[in-house]
């Protein structure tokens, strides 16, 4: 029984976007920020993580998100979710998450969201 | 052989029903823990999403005391109930039950996201997410252990 989680990424522009597949623990939180690290040091400026294939996060992938959250705030970067089930939109309300990062329903109201302005 | 009356006893009759199991102190065996709170849940109907908050919420009380308590005999004892009130609401309750060096309770304070940033340390969260998710919440501790106790209302 392995329900480790499976992330995936693409550059679309200057947003990096990841897809994560299953449980996010500890490996999970350390999957997503060996991926969303690359793209920040390959100069992506946003992330978008859409999590509509995780049921579960526990607070020690919570805490690994927040690592990567804080590493965005550093480089003026945005961090938004997408895809979140009911619980883990609660989860990260409860945790005020929602004041640093931004929450959106679909995958494309949060490129927009995190999307730099164009002149 | 006689079974003795006409149908199996569901809820309906009184007292609750039970399910015990015991966990290995182990990765991710939290996760089979998970698997009893769906069954049970969809039993009586709980609805998904309560159900998910029953997941993380044993989820957390599991990895809280796989980390920190120690546990004497390298398990976890859970129990998993299904009740109903005098009035007719059904219930989903989780035993989680470590026979660890136990713990203070009431001296683990609120985290806060604002204090996680600004400090190494983002982790602490368990307890607080064990309370908003689920309706009643029981945390008994000593030296015997540590018991948390947490019902869901359907």
């Amino acid at each position: 029984m392995s329900e480790s989680c499976k992330v995936s990424s693409e550059r679309r522009g200057d947003v990096a976007l990841l897809w994560t597949d299953g449980y996010i623990n500890n490996q999970g939180g350390e999957e997503i920020a060996r991926e969303a690290y690359s793209h920040l040091e390959q100069g992506a400026r946003a992330l978008v993580l859409n999590l509509e294939k995780t049921r579960i996060v526990n607070s020690i992938g919570i805490s690994i998100l927040i690592e990567v959250l804080e590493r965005v705030m550093d480089r003026k970067g945005a961090l938004a979710f997408c895809g979140l089930t009911p619980t883990i939109d609660k989860t990260f309300r409860i945790m005020g998450l929602a004041q640093y990062a931004r929450i959106y329903t679909s995958q494309d109201e949060a490129i927009r969201g995190v999307s730099a302005p164009t002149a | 052989m006689s079974h003795g009356g006409s149908a199996p006893p569901g809820l309906a009759s009184s007292g609750p029903r039970e399910v015990s199991m015991s966990i290995p102190v182990a990765p991710e065996m939290e996760i089979v823990a998970t698997a009893q709170v769906s069954a049970l849940g969809e039993y009586i109907a709980l609805g998904r999403d309560k159900i998910d908050e029953v997941k993380l919420a044993l989820v957390e009380a599991c990895i809280n005391a796989f980390e920190h308590a120690g546990c004497r005999d390298e398990q976890l004892h859970l129990t998993f109930r299904l009740g109903r009130e005098p009035a007719g609401r059904e219930w989903l309750e989780v035993e989680v039950l470590d026979r660890g060096r136990g713990f203070d309770h009431a001296s683990v304070g609120a985290p806060s996201l604002e204090n996680n940033l600004a400090s190494h340390r983002k982790r602490g969260w368990g307890l607080q997410i064990i309370k908003s998710l689920m309706d009643e919440v029981e945390i008994s501790s000593g030296e015997w252990g540590t018991r948390i106790l947490m019902r869901k209302y359907k």
